[in-house]
């Protein structure tokens, strides 16, 4: 039997006295395409930031591949992350070619032209990271994520701010990915749209799991989506409240 | 004037420290320009000061305890950036200060300012010795080779910390590694411009650079390329016009960036790398 790609129980995290996710427990299977979907403050970056290992102060158990995080992190080698907004200096002088090459050791140029093709941006090797569009900087981001030959993508909301054409351009080379390349997706979205077309599962989180299984099975269930949209409202308006 | 000054010891002994010194500070002070930090070396050589002063109060080798007291500033303000909300600025400020403070009050206590205080503040490099041109060639060979050799997780904790840790590069370690080897380069220019203009050859060339819009080997190339044209210029012209050299060899480095500035205005940088 094939292992889950990872495997979540029982996770709970609290900040600052305050829990931001109690008690979740999923799990994704290899080459699934999973979007994760919650309004502002729902616990999916929080999610992610344990998944990731930045934050390891959390209960429960996170594992990947059948081995729990906390006890190695060689699992970091199989993931590539993709942020909500990298932060990088604008001026940094740095062309694509050598972001994707940053922090690696073998990789060979023609890996990196493979690379670059794959998520098209191939023609704008030789351009300093800074002078590119949103867009072209989120592609580059997938492309270094790439360069570790990752088996799963982690990508956190990773087209806010990005226009729509661009947007368009990400969601294909994601879906490619994951059909052509066998690579799990792990994308957190908004935009309910984009998971219906995307994704193959999705999980709806806002502190706790609202709901985890086939993407049909919830976007087609009208009961299920405007139970969704009335606690992300109320989330929406506790956040609204506390800011 | 011909070029017979360059067969004067003193001369070759300056202008080889001088190259060193360019060549290392142009490096680190690239990591630190665009990690946002670039007064720390400011931060750390005005904390040295206060080493000297202990040094000279006590009788040892004033660069000595300058080393030891600039190490312990350097991880001091990592530290305070780590384990408390205060920004980089503030920490660099507070470190600032109290080097002075402590300095000043030590050269109180051993009998005032002398003129060796005062080749610390404004560099002495025609006075460099063989010893210390050997120990500046040494540490910047050895500071150059770790750099080459971490060179893919500098950059890439430079670039983006968080997607760096999540690529499993020891970031904290890497942080760490960059403010040491600042604090041992830092005080290792102190012979070149002085305490005072430290932080211009750690900034200057390497803002100059990044306005030229390479990438990044190209950028460090640049800016070593501008930092030793005005070291050795400027240790020459000092000696034919009899002026202090870490004053002209800032003011080349300005006159570099304000040219750039102006070729930048012009348009001339953008065209060139369309």
């Amino acid at each position: 039997m094939q292992l889950n790609a990872i495997e979540i129980k029982n996770l709970t995290v609290d900040y600052d006295r305050i829990t931001v996710i109690d008690d979740v427990s999923f799990s994704v299977e290899q080459n699934d395409f999973l979007g994760i979907i919650g309004p502002n403050g729902a616990g999916k970056t929080t999610l992610f930031a344990c998944m990731l290992g930045i934050m390891q102060n959390y209960r429960g158990e996170i594992s990947f591949f059948g081995k729990d995080i906390r006890k190695s992190r060689k699992y970091l080698n199989e993931i590539g992350y993709v942020p909500q907004k990298p932060v990088f200096e604008k001026n940094f002088p740095v062309t694509v070619r050598e972001v994707v090459r940053m922090g690696m050791k073998n990789l060979n140029e023609a890996r990196i032209d493979d690379i670059l093709k794959q998520v098209w941006i191939h023609e704008l090797d030789h351009r300093i990271i800074g002078e590119l569009s949103g867009g072209q900087q989120q592609r580059v981001f997938i492309a270094k994520a790439l360069a570790d030959n990752p088996k799963i993508l982690i990508l956190d909301e990773p087209v806010t701010g990005i226009d729509q054409q661009s947007t368009e351009i990400f969601y294909s080379i994601l879906t490619e990915l994951n059909k052509k390349q066998n690579i799990t997706i792990i994308l957190s979205s908004h935009d309910l749209d984009a998971v219906n077309h995307l994704a193959n599962k999705v999980a709806c989180l806002n502190k706790t799991l609202f709901f985890h299984g086939i993407s049909d099975e919830f976007f087609k269930n009208d009961q299920l989506l405007k139970q969704y949209s009335e606690s992300s409202m109320q989330q929406h308006m506790h956040h609204r409240d506390e800011k | 004037m011909s070029l017979d000054i360059l067969y004067f010891s003193f001369m070759q002994k300056a202008i080889i420290s001088g190259i060193a010194i360019a060549l290392l500070c142009s490096v680190v002070g690239l990591f630190l320009v665009l990690r946002r930090y670039s007064l720390f070396g400011d931060a750390v050589a005005h904390s040295s000061f206060g080493g000297i002063a202990a040094g000279l109060l006590v009788g040892v080798y004033p660069l000595w305890t300058a080393y030891l007291v600039s190490l312990a500033s350097a991880l001091i303000i990592t530290k305070i950036r780590q384990k408390f909300d205060i920004s980089g600025e503030a920490a660099v400020a507070v470190l600032l200060s109290s080097g002075i403070a402590v300095g000043l009050i030590l050269i109180s206590l051993s009998g005032g300012f002398t003129t060796d205080i005062f080749s610390f503040l404004f560099g002495s490099i025609l006075l460099v010795s063989t010893e210390n041109t050997i120990l500046i060639l040494a540490l910047t060979g050895s500071i150059l080779i770790v750099i080459l050799l971490l060179y893919r997780d500098l950059i890439y904790s430079t670039f983006n910390e968080e997607q760096a840790k999540v690529s499993g590069i020891p970031v904290e370690k890497i942080n760490y590694l960059i403010v040491f080897i600042a604090g041992i380069t830092v005080v290792t220019s102190i012979q070149l411009v002085g305490i005072l203009l430290i932080s211009a050859l750690f900034v200057i060339p390497n803002v100059t650079a990044i306005m030229y819009r390479r990438g990044f080997k190209q950028t460090v190339l640049v800016s070593i390329s501008f930092a030793v044209f005005s070291v050795v210029t400027g240790i020459i012209l000092s000696y034919i016009f009899d002026i202090t050299p870490s004053g002209a060899i800032v003011l080349l480095l300005i006159a570099i960036f304000a040219a750039t500035l102006i070729i930048k205005s012009t348009g001339l940088i953008a065209k060139l790398t369309a």
